[in-house]
C-alpha cells in the first residue's frame, strides 16, 4: 500500500528537477507574522519603561513596560547569570492566557548573581553586572537596554525601536478592539488588496493572516489570533556574525537587506539549494558575534517559527568607500544590527558577554548543557545506505570491507528493513534472523544503526501504534483528535514527544525484550523528526495541531529535540544506565548536543554540498552541536568517482563520518571503482582511525567543556582579521588544521596558516611552514592537507585495524610538534570507550603530556581517577627537533633505560624507538 | 577456479601422506618458504633490503622494516602480512592487523595468541568440508567439462551445418535470382499484349456506354419535352418552363420571363428540334415533376453524436486508468497498455448508384486468355520472388549466428535462441542467452525488460564468464535496466539467482557447462607444489 503512494509523493516532489521546490516553502511575505512584524520600520519605540514599578531582588529586576500605542504592559525581567551573562524576559503582563515558555532545554534554572543599582534618575537606571566595569542601562522614554563596558557599548536592545509584542486578544467579530496597536499596522496593509475597499473601517483592525492564514492549500485556523514577538538588538564594533543554524550557507552570516531573514524552522527541504536562507531540519537560534576585541552571543530562546535580519552599516560598502572614510575621518564605528522574529512565545533572551570565543562556548554549555560523550566506535567509520537489501547484502558489504582492508565501525539500515514502515519491527523475508546479523557483526566487533522513524503507521495490527492510540499518546489535531498525516509508511500518528510521560513509554520500547531482534550492538536513528508530513502545510506539521494544551506552532522546533531525547534515554534504559547511547537525529533544537549526532540531511553529490559541509558544521560546533557531519558521496544524485573521493578525504576529517545514499543511486561502496580508488578511500578511512585517540579527547573536551571540537580559525584566532570569513579549512582542536580539497579538477590550493611566529608541520610529510602565511600546497588526487600546529602533541594509533573496537589495547604513537620555542604540549584521554563509568566511577586516564627543555614527560590530569590500560607507547616522534646524542626513559619505579632513536635530518624529524611504557603511568623522556 | 581448488585439495592429500604437517621451527607468522630468510641469532635483512636489524627485533612488536617483514608475527607493521600454517585446511595469509584483534582468522587459532580470544581450531573440519565440497567440485568440473566438449563438438558440427547451410543458401539464392530475372522477363512479355488487349476491350466498352448515355438522354429529354408542353401542342413555351423555378440562372427564386425566354435561347416557344439545344443547357438542373423535392441532407448529426461520445466518455475513463497504473507498486515505469485506437465510426454515405448503370461485358476469349497468361506469369514470379526473400532472411539469420561470439570454441552456442527460468516469490526472471532478460510478476502485470544481449564482460582473464545485458527498461529518475549474468560451472544449464544489489541493476547467477574449465592433470599439481 505505501509503495504507490511513496511513488506518488515523490513524481510531485520531483517533477523533473533537481533543485528544491521553493514554492513549497514560505518566503517572510508568505508567513504572515514575519510579514507584519518586517513591515515595521526602525523608529521611535512605543514602549516606555514605568520605573516607578521597578523591583530590585537578589536574583533579578523586574519592571513594567508600556506600550504608549495600546496601553497594553509587558514586564521585563533583568537577571545577571553566573558566567557574564545577562538573561532578558519579556511578557504580556496580564496574557489573556499564558504563553509558551521553552521547557527542558535549559539544564537548570540558571544560577543568578545580585544586581546592584548604581544609579537611578527619571530618565533609567544604571546597573552593575559586576567585574569589568560592567553596567547594564535601562532607559525610560523610549524603552531600551545598553550593555556596556567601561566607556564602550557592548550590545542595546531596542535600541532601533523594532521591539513588538503582539499581545494575546479577543476575536474582532465578537468585541471590538480598543487598541490602536495596529494602526501603523494597518496602514502598512493598506496595499493589500483586501476587499478593495479604500478605507478600512475603524473598528475593523484585522489584518489577513491574523486569525488564519491560507498557504497553498493548507489553512491554519488560528485560534489564539495573532502572538508574535520581535527585538532588535545592535552590536556596536561588529561586523561578524555567525551561527543560527541551519542553513546552508557561508559560515560568516550575509545581511538580509533586499532578500529574505534567515529562518528557524525545522523543516524536511526536499533537494535543498546551498547559499540561501532557508530554514532546513534544524534550528539553534543562537548567534556569535565577533570582533578582534570581543565574542559574544545571543540565545533567542523561543522554539516557535523564527525569521532572523542581519544588517550592516559596513557590509554595503566598497573596500574603497571603507578605505574613503578611513582616510577622512569620517568612519562611524562599524555596527551590526539583528532583529529577531518569532511567531509566539515569549522574548527570552541569554546575552553571552564572552569576552573570549571560549567563554562564550563555556557560557552558552552551562546553559543548555555539553556534547553528548559518544561511544568512541561511533567516532569511526559508518557505512550505510539506503537500503541494504537483506542480511546476506548486509553480510556481503561486511565481507567487503575485510575483503579490501579497509575499517568500519557501523554499518546502518535505512526504512526497508523494517515490516511496512512499521519502526521496531524487521522485514521477514529480508530480515528473518536480525540477531543472527548483529552477532555476525559483534563477531567482528562491528555494530549496526536502524532507523526509528517518529511517524508511526496507523494500523489497527501494529502494536506500538495500538499502545499509543490507547494511551493517547498521539498529537491531536485542533478538532481533538488523533493528527494524522503521511509519511513513509502512509497514513500516520505523530507522537507526542513533548509529553514526558509519552517520552518514558517511547523509550522503555528500546528494551531488549520490546525491541524484538535488538541487541547491545545494535543504536539508532531518528530521521525525519522536524515533523516531516508529507501532506502537511510545508511538508511539516499543521501548526493548529495541539501537543496537550499547546499548539505546534509554540513549540515546533523543539519536537525533534523531543525524538532524540526520548530515543537516546531508551538506549541508556536498556543497558541499565552503564551504556551511553549513540543517537544519530535530523531535527534539532537548542541542547540537542545532549543527546547525540546530528548531520546536515538530504544532500546532493555535488561539489557546491561538498564545500557547504565544512561551512554547516562550524556553525553547528559554534552553538553547541559538535557531532556533525554531511552524507559522504552525497545523498541524491551520484557522485562522479573524483568527488566520492574528495568527500572521504574531507568526511575523514569531520566529526560524524557517515557515507549514505538514495535508494535510486547505483551502490558506491569503497571498492566500487577500481583499486586505485579503493586504495585512495582506504588511505582517507585510514587515516581517521589512526587519529581516533585525538577525536576522542577533542569530544571529551567538548561533553566537558562545551568547546567545539571543529572549529573556525578565528576561534584560535580571534584577533586575526583575515580568518573571520574562512570557511574552506578548519581546525580540529587547537592543534590540527584541514584545508581538505573540495575543488573539482584541483591541482593545488591556498592553505592558510595562522599565528605569528607559529609553526605548522604537514602531518604526512613533516615539512615545516611558518605560520601568518598563504600558503600554496600542490595537491593530487591523494592529497588532503592536514597540518599540526608547533607546540602540540597528538596521539595516533598507528595500527588500523577493522574495526575501532579491534583498536582498543594497541600502543599509541606521540606526535610531538615543536613551537620555534621548543616547547609542546598536548593530552591523552582513555576510557573503556562506551560506558558512563569514566563519569560515574571516574575510570578513566586523562594525562598532559609536555615537552620542555628537551624533555617529554606526562603527567596524571586527574589524581582522582582510576583506570588501567593495557595500551603503552610505542613510538614517539618529534617534528621540528634536533638531534640528541642519548634518549634516556625514565619510569616511576625508578628505572632508566636508553631509547634507540632515529634522526632524519633533512626534516629535522626524531623518531623514538619503543619506549613500551604504559600509556598511563608517569614517565620522561630525557633528551641529551 | 575450479582448477585451483582442485590443486590446492591435491596439495592437502600430498601433505597429508608425506607428514608435512609438522610444524617446523621459525618465527611466527612465516611462511615456509621464507623460512631461509629469518635465521636465528644472525642479523635480519628486511626482505625489501632496505635495512637490516639484530634478530631480536624480528617479533619484538615494533615495525622496523619499511615493508614489515621483521614483524610477521605481530600486529606491529601497517603493511605486513600473517602467515597461517592451518594444518589440516589450507594455508593462509592474513593482513598483520588481524593479529591479536579479537577475532578468530585463522583456523588454527595462531592469529590470536596474545587477545584473549578463544578461538576452536576448526581446521580439520573446514578442510574436511572444504574436501568434500571440492570433491563434488571436482567431478562436476569432470563431467561438466566432458559436457562442455559435447557443447564444442555439437557448436562445431552445428557450425559446419550452417555454414554448410549458408553455402547451400548462397547457392539457391543464385538460382532463385537468376528465376526472378527470368520469369520478370516473362511476366513483363505477357503483360504488354495483356495491357493492350485489355486497353482496347475498355475503349470498346467506353464507346458503347457513351451511345447508351446519349440514348438515355435523348429518351428523357424526350420525356421532359413531353412533361413541359402542358398543353401539348408541340413546343415548350415561355410559360410552360416558368414553372421551374429550379433552373433560374440567378438564383434569386423567381424564374422571369426574360431569363425564361433566355434559356429559349431568345425564342417564345421551342419546338422538339431547337428543344434539343435548350435541353442541353438545363439537363444538369432539370428535376422531373414527378420527383420535385430535394433528396434528404447527409446525416451529419449523427456524426456529431459520435464526436460527443469520444471527447465527453473517453477521457474520464482514460483518467481513471492512469490512476489504477500509479498505483501499482514499484513498477512506476510499468508500460501502458496499447490503447485502442479510438477513432471515430465514419458515416458512410450513401452512395448513388445509378440503377441505370450496366455493367461490363466479360472479356472476349482471345482477351481473356491473353490476362489469364499473364496472370499466371505474374504468380510465377511473385513466388520466386517470395522465395527469395525467405533465403535471404534465413541467410541473414544464419549470419547473424555464425557472427556471434559464442566463446573460444563456440561453446556456449547451444544457449542461442533458448530460454532459462527462475521462479522467485514474487517474479519470474527469464534469461534468453545473446538476446534479453526480463521480468514478470507472478500475480498479474506486464514484463520488464531488464536488458538487451550487450556483450561479454567477464575481467580480462576470464572473458567468458559474465554477460552483461543492457538497455533495458527505463527505470524512474534513473538509468535504463541492466542484468549482469555471472556463469560458473555446472552440469546443468540453469538459472539458479537473482537479485538487484543496486536500483535497476540486476546481477544473474547462471550454471553451465560451458564454463567449466579442463581439470588439473595429476602430473601438473605434483610439478606446481613441490613445497610440501
Amino acid at each position: 500500500m505505501m509503495g504507490p503512494l511513496l511513488v506518488l509523493w515523490l513524481a510531485v516532489c520531483l517533477s523533473g528537477t533537481w533543485a528544491v521546490d521553493r514554492g513549497n516553502f514560505k518566503t517572510c511575505d508568505q508567513s504572515a507574522f514575519c510579514k507584519r512584524q518586517r513591515a515595521l520600520k526602525p523608529g521611535q519605540s512605543p514602549y516606555r519603561a514605568l520605573l516607578e514599578t521597578l523591583e530590585l531582588t537578589n536574583t533579578k529586576l523586574t519592571l513594567q513596560l508600556i506600550n504608549d500605542n495600546n496601553k497594553v504592559r509587558l514586564l521585563l525581567e533583568l537577571y545577571r547569570l553566573q558566567g557574564n551573562m545577562t538573561r532578558v524576559k519579556i511578557n504580556e503582563l496580564k496574557p489573556l492566557k499564558p504563553r509558551f515558555e521553552v521547557p527542558d532545554v535549559l539544564i537548570n534554572d540558571p544560577p543568578t548573581e545580585p544586581l546592584s543599582l548604581l544609579s537611578q534618575d527619571e530618565n533609567g537606571v544604571v546597573l552593575s553586572l559586576g567585574a569589568d566595569s560592567q553596567r547594564l542601562i535601562v532607559s525610560a522614554k523610549p524603552f531600551r537596554l545598553d550593555i556596556m563596558e567601561g566607556r564602550e557599548v557592548l550590545l542595546s536592545l531596542n535600541s532601533r525601536g523594532l521591539l513588538a509584542f503582539e499581545h494575546l486578544r479577543i476575536r474582532k467579530d465578537t468585541k471590538v478592539d480598543p487598541e490602536g496597536t495596529e494602526n501603523k499596522e494597518e496602514n502598512e496593509a493598506a496595499n493589500e488588496p483586501a476587499e478593495g475597499e479604500e478605507k478600512a473601517k475603524e473598528d475593523e483592525k484585522v489584518e489577513d493572516g491574523m486569525w488564519e492564514e491560507t498557504f497553498k492549500s493548507h489553512t491554519d485556523s488560528k485560534p489564539n489570533g495573532p502572538s508574535s514577538i520581535s527585538l532588535d538588538f545592535s552590536l556596536p564594533g561588529v561586523e561578524n556574525v555567525y551561527g543560527i543554524p541551519e542553513h546552508a550557507d557561508s559560515l560568516k552570516l550575509k545581511t538580509t537587506d533586499g532578500g529574505d531573514p534567515y529562518r528557524l524552522f525545522n523543516l524536511d527541504v526536499f533537494q535543498y539549494e546551498v547559499f540561501n536562507p532557508m530554514a532546513l531540519y534544524g534550528a539553534i537560534p543562537v548567534m556569535l558575534s565577533h570582533s578582534a576585541q570581543r565574542t559574544m552571543g545571543i540565545f533567542w530562546l523561543n522554539a516557535a517559527e523564527t525569521w532572523v535580519d542581519i544588517s550592516s552599516n559596513t557590509a554595503g560598502k566598497t573596500v574603497f568607500g571603507q578605505m574613503l572614510d578611513y582616510v577622512q575621518g569620517s568612519s562611524e564605528t562599524p555596527q551590526t544590527d539583528v532583529r529577531w522574529i518569532s511567531e509566539s512565545g515569549i522574548i527570552d533572551v541569554f546575552i553571552m558577554l564572552g569576552p573570549t570565543p571560549t567563554d562564550v562556548f563555556s557560557q552558552y554549555a552551562s546553559l543548555t548543557g555539553t556534547q553528548a560523550f559518544p561511544p568512541l566506535s561511533a567516532l569511526a567509520y559508518h557505512q550505510c545506505r539506503w537500503n541494504y537489501n537483506d542480511q546476506e547484502d548486509v553480510a556481503a558489504v561486511d565481507q567487503g570491507f575485510d575483503d579490501h582492508d579497509i575499517p568500519y565501525d557501523f554499518i546502518w539500515l535505512d526504512i526497508e528493513h523494517t515490516d511496512g514502515k512499521r519502526y521496531f519491527t524487521w522485514d521477514p523475508h529480508k530480515f528473518p534472523q536480525p540477531k543472527d546479523m548483529l552477532q555476525g557483526l559483534l563477531d567482528k566487533r562491528r555494530k549496526m544503526v536502524t532507523i526509528v522513524d517518529p511517524h508511526i503507521k496507523v494500523d489497527s495490527s501494529y502494536k506500538i501504534h495500538n499502545e499509543i492510540r490507547s494511551k493517547g499518546f498521539y498529537v491531536k489535531s485542533k478538532d481533538g483528535g488523533d493528527y494524522e498525516g503521511w509519511c513513509w509508511p502512509g497514513n500516520s500518528g505523530y507522537p507526542d514527544f513533548t509529553n514526558p510521560e509519552m517520552r518514558a513509554w517511547w523509550a522503555s520500547m528500546f528494551a531488549y525484550d520490546q525491541y524484538e531482534g535488538s541487541m547491545e550492538n545494535m543504536y539508532t536513528w531518528n530521521d525525519m523528526n522536524e515533523p516531516s508530513v508529507f501532506n502537511g502545510p510545508e511538508v511539516t506539521m499543521h501548526k493548529d495541531a495541539l501537543h496537550g494544551n499547546w499548539e505546534n506552532r509554540d513549540l515546533h522546533n523543539l519536537y525533534g529535540f523531543y525524538v532524540q531525547r526520548a530515543t537516546a534515554e531508551g538506549l541508556i534504559e536498556r543497558s541499565g544506565g552503564v551504556e551511553r547511547p549513540f543517537v544519530l537525529a535530523r531535527a534539532f533544537f537548542a541542547g540537542s548536543q545532549r543527546y547525540g549526532a546530528v548531520w546536515t540531511g538530504d544532500n546532493a553529490a555535488e561539489w557546491d554540498h561538498l564545500k557547504i559541509s565544512i561551512p554547516m558544521c562550524l556553525s553547528l560546533g559554534l552553538v553547541g552541536v559538535s557531532f556533525c557531519g554531511a552524507d559522504v558521496g552525497g545523498f541524491f544524485k551520484s557522485p562522479s568517482t573524483e568527488l566520492l573521493v574528495r568527500w572521504y578525504q574531507t568526511g575523514a576529517y569531520q566529526p560524524f563520518f557517515r557515507a549514505h545514499a538514495h535508494l535510486d543511486t547505483p551502490r558506491r561502496e569503497p571498492w566500487l571503482f577500481g583499486p586505485e580508488n579503493t586504495a585512495l578511500i582506504r588511505e582517507a578511512v585510514r587515516q581517521r582511525y589512526a587519529l581516533l585517540p585525538y577525536w576522542y579527547q577533542l569530544f571529551y573536551h567538548a561533553h566537558h567543556s562545551g568547546q567545539p571540537v571543529m572549529r573556525p580559525l578565528w576561534v584560535e584566532y580571534p584577533q586575526d582579521t583575515a580568518t573571520f570569513s574562512m570557511d574552506d579549512q578548519f581546525l580540529l582542536g587547537r592543534d590540527l588544521l584541514v584545508h581538505p580539497v573540495t575543488e573539482e579538477g584541483a591541482r593545488g590550493l591556498t592553505a592558510y596558516l595562522p599565528g605569528k611566529g607559529e609553526v605548522w608541520f604537514d602531518v604526512h610529510t613533516f615539512q615545516k611552514h611558518n605560520g601568518a602565511q598563504n600558503l600554496y600546497i600542490p595537491v593530487t588526487i591523494s592529497s588532503i592537507p592536514v597540518f599540526q600546529r608547533g607546540g602540540s602533541i597528538i596521539p595516533r594509533k598507528a595500527r588500523v585495524r577493522r574495526s575501532s573496537s579491534c583498536m582498543e589495547h594497541d600502543p599509541y604513537t606521540l606526535f610531538v610538534a615543536l613551537s620555534p620555542k621548543r616547547f609542546a604540549q598536548g593530552e591523552l584521554y582513555i576510557d573503556d570507550g562506551h560506558t558512563f563509568n569514566f563519569d560515574k566511577h571516574k575510570q578513566f586516564i586523562h594525562r598532559r603530556l609536555f615537552f620542555a627543555n628537551n624533555a617529554l614527560s606526562s603527567r596524571n590530569l586527574a589524581p582522582g581517577s582510576q583506570f588501567t590500560t593495557f595500551s603503552w607507547i610505542e613510538k614517539i616522534v618529534i617534528l621540528g627537533a634536533s638531534k640528541p646524542s642519548k634518549a634516556t626513559l625514565k619510569t616511576p619505579d625508578g628505572k632508566e633505560s636508553l631509547l634507540e632513536f632515529d634522526f632524519d635530518a633533512s626534516m629535522s624529524v626524531l623518531t623514538l624507538r619503543k619506549p613500551g611504557v604504559n600509556a598511563g603511568v608517569d614517565w620522561t623522556v630525557v633528551l641529551q | 577456479m575450479s582448477c585451483a581448488l582442485l590443486l590446492l585439495l591435491m596439495s592437502w592429500a600430498l601433505a597429508m601422506r608425506t607428514g608435512a604437517a609438522v610444524e617446523i621451527q621459525r618465527p611466527r607468522g612465516v611462511p615456509l618458504s621464507k623460512r631461509q630468510f629469518y635465521e636465528e641469532n644472525k642479523p635480519f635483512t628486511c626482505l625489501d633490503g632496505f635495512s637490516t636489524i639484530s634478530f631480536d627485533r624480528v617479533n619484538d612488536d615494533y615495525c622496523d622494516c619499511r615493508d614489515g617483514s621483521d614483524e610477521p608475527g605481530t600486529a606491529a607493521c601497517p603493511n605486513g602480512s600473517f602467515h597461517c600454517t592451518n594444518a589440516g585446511f589450507r594455508p593462509a595469509f592474513i593482513p598483520s592487523s588481524r593479529i591479536n584483534d579479537g577475532i578468530c582468522d585463522c583456523c588454527d587459532t595462531t592469529d590470536e595468541y596474545n587477545s584473549g580470544a578463544t578461538c576452536q581450531n576448526t581446521c580439520r573440519e573446514m578442510g574436511r568440508k572444504e574436501r568434500e565440497s571440492l570433491q563434488i567440485m571436482a567431478e562436476i568440473t569432470k563431467e561438466g567439462f566432458m559436457l562442455k566438449q559435447q557443447l564444442i563438438h555439437e557448436a562445431k558440427r552445428g557450425q559446419e551445418d550452417k555454414q554448410g547451410k549458408l553455402t547451400e543458401l548462397q547457392g539457391s539464392k543464385k538460382d532463385l535470382e537468376e528465376k526472378v530475372e527470368a520469369l520478370r522477363t516473362v511476366k513483363e512479355t505477357a503483360e504488354d499484349p495483356e495491357k493492350e488487349a485489355k486497353e482496347r476491350h475498355l475503349k470498346a466498352w467506353g464507346e458503347q456506354k457513351e451511345l447508351i448515355r446519349m440514348e438515355k438522354d435523348k429518351t428523357r429529354m424526350a420525356e421532359a419535352f413531353l412533361e413541359l408542353d402542358d398543353d401539348a401542342d408541340g413546343y415548350v413555351s415561355v410559360a410552360e418552363l416558368q414553372s421551374h423555378l429550379e433552373l433560374d440562372p440567378d438564383s434569386d427564386g423567381s424564374l422571369t420571363e426574360t431569363e425564361t425566354q433566355g434559356l429559349l435561347g431568345g425564342a417564345d416557344k421551342v419546338d422538339t428540334s431547337t428543344f434539343e439545344t435548350v435541353w442541353s443547357g438545363i439537363k444538369d438542373k432539370y428535376l422531373s415533376e414527378g420527383q420535385s423535392d430535394p433528396p434528404a441532407p447527409v446525416e451529419t448529426p449523427q456524426e456529431e453524436e459520435t464526436r460527443d461520445f469520444v471527447s465527453d466518455h473517453y477521457p474520464e475513463d482514460y483518467a481513471g486508468e492512469e490512476e489504477d497504473v500509479e498505483e501499482d507498486e514499484e513498477d512506476d515505469d510499468h508500460e501502458e497498455e496499447e490503447e485502442e485506437e479510438k477513432v471515430p465510426p465514419t458515416v458512410q454515405t450513401p452512395e448513388k448508384r445509378a440503377d441505370d448503370e450496366v455493367s461490363m461485358p466479360p472479356y472476349d476469349t482471345e482477351t481473356q486468355s491473353l490476362i489469364d497468361a499473364a496472370q499466371k506469369a505474374r504468380d510465377d514470379f511473385d513466388e520466386v520472388e517470395r522465395a527469395l526473400r525467405e533465403v535471404d532472411d534465413q541467410m541473414k539469420n544464419l549470419e547473424k549466428e555464425i557472427g556471434f561470439d559464442f566463446g573460444p570454441s563456440a561453446e556456449f552456442a547451444y544457449l542461442y535462441s533458448q530460454c532459462y527460468e527462475l521462479s522467485t516469490s514474487e517474479y519470474i526472471y527469464r534469461l534468453c542467452p545473446f538476446n534479453r532478460v526480463s521480468q514478470k510478476p507472478k500475480f498479474g502485470g506486464s514484463e520488464t525488460n531488464l536488458g538487451l544481449w550487450g556483450q561479454w564482460a567477464g575481467p580480462e582473464d576470464s572473458l567468458y564468464s559474465v554477460m552483461k545485458y543492457d538497455h533495458g527498461q527505463g527505470c524512474w529518475q534513473g538509468p535504463n535496466r541492466s542484468t549482469t549474468v555471472k556463469l560458473t560451472c555446472g552440469k546443468e544449464t540453469v538459472v539458479t539467482s537473482t537479485s538487484e544489489p543496486s536500483r535497476c541493476e540486476y546481477l544473474m547467477e547462471f550454471t553451465t557447462p560451458a564454463v567449466c574449465q579442463e581439470p588439473a592433470s595429476l602430473d601438473e599439481v605434483l610439478q606446481g607444489h613441490t613445497e610440501l
